[in-house]
């Protein structure tokens, strides 16, 4: 991370205007991410993982408001204009989102969604998009696009759906793709190609922030990965080591709940005890105090803020585990 | 399929949505008993002798009934004027003042509505309010300043009605477009960089097309019978021009001694109304490319 972050988030939080009083949905997040890396943000729903990167889109509903900052290249995205940010949507920042099936408008067919947004932008002639769009859609790994071209979304399987998805996503050739959750509505086989897909792009030096609950397909891709835990960050760390050694307690309750065929010990699912907090819930101290079970007096009553413990390696708890490892 | 990669302009979405039209039967049938309606109501008066406003004395009687040996195939009316004649020229009146003032209403309508429900919030909150508040109005009152001030004319007619008939499509194309405007679609375009004046134009619009064009082909028989409303209050158009509004509610008052007067507008209002709602529905079919 010696060159200046592609996406630098600071102090982000998000929060929303509700009849019940305001929810704070993201808290106090600073995270960044680095050209060509590829990081994983997981946390279970409702830990705001999506709300964050909507943020820093500009795509909160109209009770969201989003605090602190989010830089692209140096562009502050939290606050800024629609122009501003359009200047960085698409061109800079892609993003996929999480249901294949309704992310392609149903009218328009392959191609002009494809061409759009370079057309729009006057980016490339209407025979240059087309070549592009073709280029996008092999890059994929859609097979026959010249036909592919001229079909309409509802005429594509899911999986077909989420990869056109994400070669729109390409067209604009950004630098940071962002995908939410993008195998979640697929069966396994297509979440394999999906990934596929995403660990070429990978290689060709596209950034990449994947949004997702399957620890599983953070362990086949990601780079580093961030543990979202009510809204916060509790651990930041590269994948392997997150995967040999989890520093949180609730990192650690996360992978001991990922079923293992070889160790008949789990052949019962291990859960994680209680439930996270309700959003607009005051918490004082470590948010995941009432389900962890090496919480202390003082987790209950001062909230541990990130620190580091290794390179490369933070973590929000008071007593993490150690490196060499508890579990 | 060899020049996909290439073919990128045209409007993909009207050239299909034609050939889809083109498959559905009954369709076909209105848009061509419309077409036949239309020239009918151009060259209709030309084809008889009569003139709009010409009482034949020579039968004796004023209201006639249809006979060819005349020349006055329709009859003629109570002043002995030939319906035929009459007949043609408020059909052309008619449809030219429902087709008209429907594309006011459908242009501004649309656009505002659509415009207010994909921005939501503030702006969405003032546009609705302005919309409110000319609904208020009473549309009379409306009607009649305007012709106080502008003078009688057939356009203020197509003016006046369009700007009433503009507030419901407004408030239906908003509705549509305030459920839209969250799907992952929209989203997913914004996330593109793509700008909202197009955003409304190429994802919001034509989603909302099928609606639009329901409530359009329900407005037109609003429109015509508004516009023989007005008319009836010497509003509208004034004698000796006609429509079928105003020849269905004279025909009405003769419908005992001579029911030709009510019967034969009566008819082409409507095969006009079937024929648009069987077009509207087609368009509705043919505009959705998952209906197959």
């Amino acid at each position: 991370m010696s060159a200046a972050p592609l996406l630098d988030i600071r102090d982000l939080g998000v929060e929303f205007a509700t009849p019940q009083g305001t929810v704070r949905a993201v808290t106090g997040v600073s995270l960044s991410v680095a050209t060509g890396e590829c990081l994983a943000i997981v946390g279970e729903s409702g830990s705001g993982k999506t709300q964050l990167f909507m943020a820093c889109l500009g795509l909160l509903s109209d009770n969201g408001r989003a605090v602190g900052s989010a830089r692209y290249l140096g562009t502050e995205l939290i606050g800024a204009s629609e122009t501003e940010l359009n200047r960085v949507r698409g061109v800079g920042m892609s993003l996929v989102t999480q249901d294949p099936l309704n992310s392609l408008t149903p009218h328009l067919r392959i191609e002009r969604l494809l061409t759009e947004g370079v057309l729009d932008r006057g980016l490339m002639s209407a025979a240059e998009a087309g070549q592009r769009a073709l280029e996008a859609l092999r890059t994929v790994g859609i097979t026959e696009p010249e036909a592919r071209l001229r079909h309409y979304p509802h005429e594509l399987s899911g999986g077909m759906r989420q990869r056109v998805a994400i070669a729109v996503a390409l067209m604009t050739a950004p630098k940071l793709l962002v995908a939410d959750e993008p195998t979640t509505a697929l069966d396994v086989t297509v979440q394999a190609r999906v990934l596929d897909v995403l660990r070429s792009l990978r290689a060709t030096g596209l950034a990449i922030v994947l949004i997702t609950h399957d620890l599983g397909v953070v362990a086949g891709i990601a780079d580093r990965v961030a543990v979202m835990y009510a809204g916060e960050l509790v651990e930041t760390a590269p994948a392997a080591g997150l995967f040999a050694a989890p520093a949180h307690p609730y990192t650690a309750g996360l992978l001991a709940s990922v079923p293992r065929l070889s160790d008949p010990a789990t052949l019962r699912l291990a859960a994680i005890e209680g439930q996270p907090p309700r959003p607009g819930e005051i918490v004082t101290g470590c948010p995941f105090a009432p389900r962890c079970a090496s919480a202390s007096e003082v987790c209950r009553e001062v909230a541990p803020r990130l620190r580091s413990i290794a390179s490369g390696r933070e973590v929000a708890c008071h007593a993490p585990f150690s490196q060499e490892g508890r579990v | 399929m060899t020049d996909a990669g290439v073919q990128i302009g045209g409007g993909g979405l009207w050239a299909d949505s034609w050939q889809r039209l083109r498959r559905n039967r009954a369709a076909v049938t209105a848009l061509g008993v419309l077409v036949a309606l239309i020239v009918a109501a151009i060259v209709g008066p030309w084809l008889s002798p009569y003139a709009l406003d010409h009482v034949d004395w020579s039968l004796g009687a004023l209201a006639t009934p249809p006979a060819t040996a005349h020349g006055h195939w329709f009859g003629t009316d109570s002043n002995g004027r030939d319906l035929f004649v009459r007949v043609w020229a408020g059909t052309r009146v008619s449809l030219l003042v429902a087709l008209l003032a429907t594309a006011v209403s459908l242009v501004i309508g649309v656009a505002w509505g659509a415009t207010a429900g994909y921005l939501g919030g503030r702006a969405d909150n003032w546009m609705m309010r302005f919309v409110d508040v000319l609904y208020a109005l009473p549309y009379m009152f409306f009607v009649i300043i305007l012709t106080v001030v502008f003078g009688r004319s057939l356009w203020l007619i197509f003016l006046a009605i369009g700007a009433v008939g503009w507030l419901t499509m407004a408030r239906i194309v908003r509705g549509q477009a305030l459920a839209l405007r969250h799907r992952e679609f929209v989203e997913a375009a914004i996330a593109l960089g793509l700008p909202s004046r197009r955003i409304i134009a190429r994802h919001i619009v034509p989603n909302v097309l099928g609606t639009v064009i329901v409530y359009a082909t329900l407005t037109v028989p609003q429109v015509i019978l508004f516009e023989s409303f007005l008319s009836f209050l010497g509003l509208g158009v004034q004698e000796p021009l006609t429509s079928l509004g105003r020849l269905v509610a004279e025909g009405a008052l003769e419908m005992e001694s001579a029911p030709w007067l009510l019967l034969v507008p009566s008819a082409v209002l409507a095969v006009v109304l079937v024929c648009l709602n069987f077009l509207g529905d087609g368009l509705r079919d043919a505009l959705d490319p998952r209906q197959r």
